[in-house]
């Protein structure tokens, strides 16, 4: 359904060009879910708002974005705007600046549907009602005000609207960073079950490999602008190949693990300034088993197993270290 | 041994809410106690009780034994330190690294050769790197080091951390709990996490307390209480972090509206008819009338 | 930094004529029974502004004014700002009876009518600079007080004052080193727009009579060129020269005063 190749994206500063983005390639099938895991800075949120054109108009963007064939970059912006409305939506973080403060979040939700589906503002107040049922925010609450509810029934009104026009494609970024873990778990769960239900693909962006690896079949760990390891979600946590998907993965220590009692793991160094990576392995600075090679050759994403690929030169030597 | 830091009977009221409402908790000598609970749930305002930011409408907090002289805030702060979750936001965006951490020896008349040793303790070497840097030209990870750097001058004997790495990037997290940790074990510092992560409890913590709605509900060794929790919402809380089980229906509840019995039984999962006229006590541990007895004694 | 360069430059064009004023002007010049110039004349040879009524060069007269007029603006604001910013970042500071009592007087201050108060103070204090220095600060300082205290709110919500107060630092502590340095940008450039409206409060005060009548200021030139009926003869050399350089010292001001909130931002100097 939906095939990105090779996009970059790169952002004009004083210095020259800033590469956020540097290449990513990914396949996504209907029904489908992709975790896309990464730090901050490390181009995720950007590449995923590439795909639909919402960066400033200072970002230039090369590549291809197929959506069902069609390329999304080049495609005419009334075609573009068709796609957003019904094929593909966006789930931001932070759902109170999302939603308009001052009106109520049934209109909210019906807009779309009266636009889109060109129904009478009755059958649209009848899905509005029926999404937010489905989303577990009572449907009585459809006149309230977005201040009147919680962060977590915020962020379900928000799933909600992205429903409204039955997407094939949801693109969620950090849809609960700002959550508490109960209510965190909570829209994971909906989130999922949507999904299983309605055959919806989706991309989701997080920073944190325990909520992907719960939501996502498949996961892509981005480090400095570029894929480093895709792979299905629990081989991947089980079983990095790459040292940095393996400090991630350490970051989050499973509760009842001897090895990590009393023994946080951690990444010397900071994540690099994408402006000063130089040739070789961008990871190669903060990475205990760099080599020669590493600080000079090109990295790819070489195969790593079955479904999966990572982007280190050990993965070639053939052995997991 | 007297414990180095105990609230007793804590409860801290803003208006009508109970933030906290009746809390015991101690740290001892060299231990790490992760304060567990989702947003809400008080653990911010005990904390900053703990410090002394926040006066308690009842109860009282005690340092080695002796109760907290609110006259008497500033030699307090000697030995007790805040670290607060938001690294960028902690700091001054005005002031120079050597001035963020020469702040609290400046303010204790204390000799600022302090600053160098305290930036090196902290991880940030050289030392002499940082000095004259401002705020934004540091990374996440080292601004909060800068900001532990800033309690290490005073020597403090424990630290009270309030969610140190909540809004750190994931593979800087286990640097900076690397850091706690090492305090511990080479300074034989004590320290309160506050959080609302269980794996970082997992991760460095001795004990772990549950706080639930202004009490708390649970505490005891990070194994006792991680491995074979029993209190429901304990459960529920590990279910969620590891995704197993159906998550708690619900919303953390307001704590102006603390509900009648035990404060957990309109979300337990497995509250039976009296949950809601008895509010049980801690026992053993354990606040939750469920818990069997043969496994208190 | 272009505004820099400009603001201060027109800045200090204007300082130096109006201090090294005496060493050319002379009372020959200014004193209407001495001077020698012919009447409301046109701009000619000797005199690039042409003259007044009596018979002085616009031009003396536009330099020497410029004297007073800096003076009592920048003195106004002085009194202006450090009033205006103690009680903001007082009222900022202690949320409690201390910051509501501050506020209500600040209300109470914004209430009065700033024209009429400041005709009946100088009617009390008679005629003359101090009058009009003490009129504007005391109508001008609520503005600075009202925006000193709500950036004051906003820096005492940051997690850095509890930082600071964790380590042991005091009110005035917290005041000084932390709130005082994150609103001084704000002062600074509300400053600059204050002694922009203090010039032109002192050129209405003056224009409506309330100066000293023999001084020179630009107020009381646009006061004596209109009493002298400058409009209905159609004299502009007249009217334009102290409206032109208020207009240029109030820019002035303006690019100084942002030019000066740029250099003191750490993250932006870092790169400038």
């Amino acid at each position: 359904m939906l095939e990105v190749r090779d996009l970059t994206v790169s952002y004009g500063t004083r210095d020259g060009a800033a590469q956020a983005v540097r290449g990513v390639s990914f396949t996504l099938e209907r029904g489908q879910t992709l975790g896309v895991a990464g730090e901050s800075g490390c181009g995720k949120s950007t590449m995923a708002l590439s795909l639909l054109r919402l960066l400033p108009a200072t970002a230039r963007v090369t590549g291809q974005v197929l959506f069902e064939g069609e390329d999304l970059l080049t495609a005419r912006w009334a075609r573009l705007r068709a796609v957003r409305w019904n094929a593909v939506s966006v789930v931001f973080q932070g759902a109170m600046s999302a939603l308009n403060p001052v009106r109520t979040v049934g209109d909210q939700i019906c807009e779309p549907i009266l636009l889109h589906d060109r129904v009478g503002v009755k059958a649209a107040r009848g899905r509005a009602a029926e999404l937010l049922e489905a989303v577990g925010v009572p449907a009585r609450r459809a006149g309230d005000y977005p201040h009147e509810f919680s962060g977590g029934q915020r962020q379900r009104i928000m799933i909600a609207m992205a429903l409204a026009c039955r997407p094939d494609l949801i693109v969620a970024d950090e849809p609960t960073t700002a959550l508490d873990v109960m209510v965190q778990a909570q829209i994971l769960r909906l989130l999922g079950d949507l999904v299983r239900e309605s055959g919806i693909g989706v991309i989701m962006i997080s920073h944190d490999l325990a909520v992907l690896a719960q939501m996502c079949e498949r996961l892509a760990v981005m480090y400095a602008g570029r894929i480093v390891e895709t792979g299905p979600a629990k081989e991947l946590i089980a079983d990095p190949r790459h040292p940095y998907t393996r400090a991630l993965a350490r970051a989050f220590p499973t509760i009842g693990d001897p090895a990590s009692r009393l023994a946080p793991e951690g990444l010397p160094g900071d994540p690099p300034r994408i402006a000063d990576l130089g040739d070789g392995c961008a990871f190669a600075p903060r990475c205990e088993s760099a080599g020669p090679a590493c600080r000079t050759g090109a990295m790819e994403l070489w195969p790593s197993g079955e479904g999966r690929a990572a982007a280190c030169v050990h993965v070639l030597e053939g052995g997991a270290s | 041994m007297t414990p180095v830091l105990e609230a007793r009977g804590l409860e801290i009221a803003f208006g009508r809410a109970r933030a906290v409402d009746g809390v015991d908790i101690e740290v001892r000598q060299g231990e790490i106690v992760a304060l567990v609970g989702e947003s809400g749930c008080g653990k911010s305002s005990l904390a900053r009780a703990l410090v002394g930011l926040v006066r308690p409408t009842r109860g009282e907090v005690r340092y080695r034994g002796a109760p907290l002289d609110y006259r008497r805030l500033k030699e307090y702060r000697r030995h007790v330190q805040l670290i607060l979750q938001d690294p960028g936001g902690a700091l001054n965006p005005r002031q120079t690294v050597r001035a963020a951490v020469a702040e609290g020896p400046r303010l204790h008349g204390l000799k600022d050769d302090r600053v160098t040793s305290a930036l090196a303790r902290a991880g940030l070497r050289p030392p002499e790197d940082y000095l004259g840097r401002y705020p934004h030209e540091l990374s996440g990870g080292q601004q909060q080091r800068v900001v532990i750097a800033g309690a290490l001058a005073l020597e403090p004997s424990v630290i009270v951390a309030d969610e140190p790495v909540a809004s750190l990037d994931a593979s800087v997290r286990g640097e900076i709990l690397k850091l706690i940790l090492g305090l511990r074990d080479e300074l034989g510092m004590s320290a309160l996490v506050v959080t609302h992560d269980l794996g970082l409890a997992w991760n460095i913590a001795d004990r772990v307390a549950v706080m639930y709605l202004g009490r708390i509900v649970e505490s005891g060794t990070v194994e006792e209480v991680l491995i074979r929790p029993r209190h429901p919402y304990t459960r529920a809380m590990l279910a969620a972090a590891s995704g197993t089980a159906t998550p708690l229906q619900g919303e953390p509840p307001d704590p102006a509206r603390i509900p009648a019995g035990c404060r957990f039984h309109p979300r337990c999962p497995s509250r039976t008819d009296e949950c809601g006229t008895i509010d049980p006590p801690v026992l053993a541990g354990v606040a939750c009338h469920l818990t069997p007895l043969e496994e208190i004694s | 930094m272009r505004s820099l360069f400009w603001g201060v430059g027109v800045l200090a064009a204007f300082a130096l004529l109006a201090l090294t004023a005496p060493l050319y002007i002379g009372d020959a010049d200014l004193n209407v029974v001495k001077v020698t110039g012919p009447q409301l004349s046109p701009p000619v040879g000797g005199y690039p502004l042409g003259t007044d009524q009596a018979g002085r060069s616009v031009l003396l007269l536009v330099i020497w004014g410029a004297r007073e007029s800096l003076a009592i603006g920048l003195i106004a604001t002085a009194l202006t700002v450090l009033l205006g910013s103690a009680v903001g970042l007082l009222a900022g500071h202690y949320q409690g009876m201390i910051g509501k009592a501050l506020m209500h007087v600040t209300d109470w201050f914004i209430a009065l009518p700033s024209l009429p108060l400041a005709i009946s103070l100088s009617a009390v204090l008679g005629q003359g600079a101090a009058s009009i220095t003490i009129a504007i600060a005391v109508t001008s300082w609520t503005a600075t007080a009202r925006l000193v205290r709500a950036q004051t709110l906003a820096v005492e919500a940051r997690p850095f004052i509890e930082r600071a107060r964790v380590l042991g630092a005091g009110n005035a502590q917290v005041m000084l080193r932390h709130v005082l340095p994150n609103v001084l940008p704000l002062i600074l450039v509300s400053s600059t727009l204050t002694v922009a409206s203090a010039i032109l409060s002192e050129a209405t005060l003056t224009f409506l009579g309330l100066g000293d009548p023999t001084s020179v200021t630009w107020g009381s030139m646009l006061q004596a060129a209109f009493a002298g009926g400058a409009v209905t003869a159609g004299a502009w050399w007249y009217l334009l020269p102290p409206g032109v350089a208020i207009l240029i010292v109030v820019l002035g001001f303006t690019l100084t005063g942002r030019a000066v909130e740029h250099l003191l931002d750490p993250r932006r100097s870092a790169h400038a």
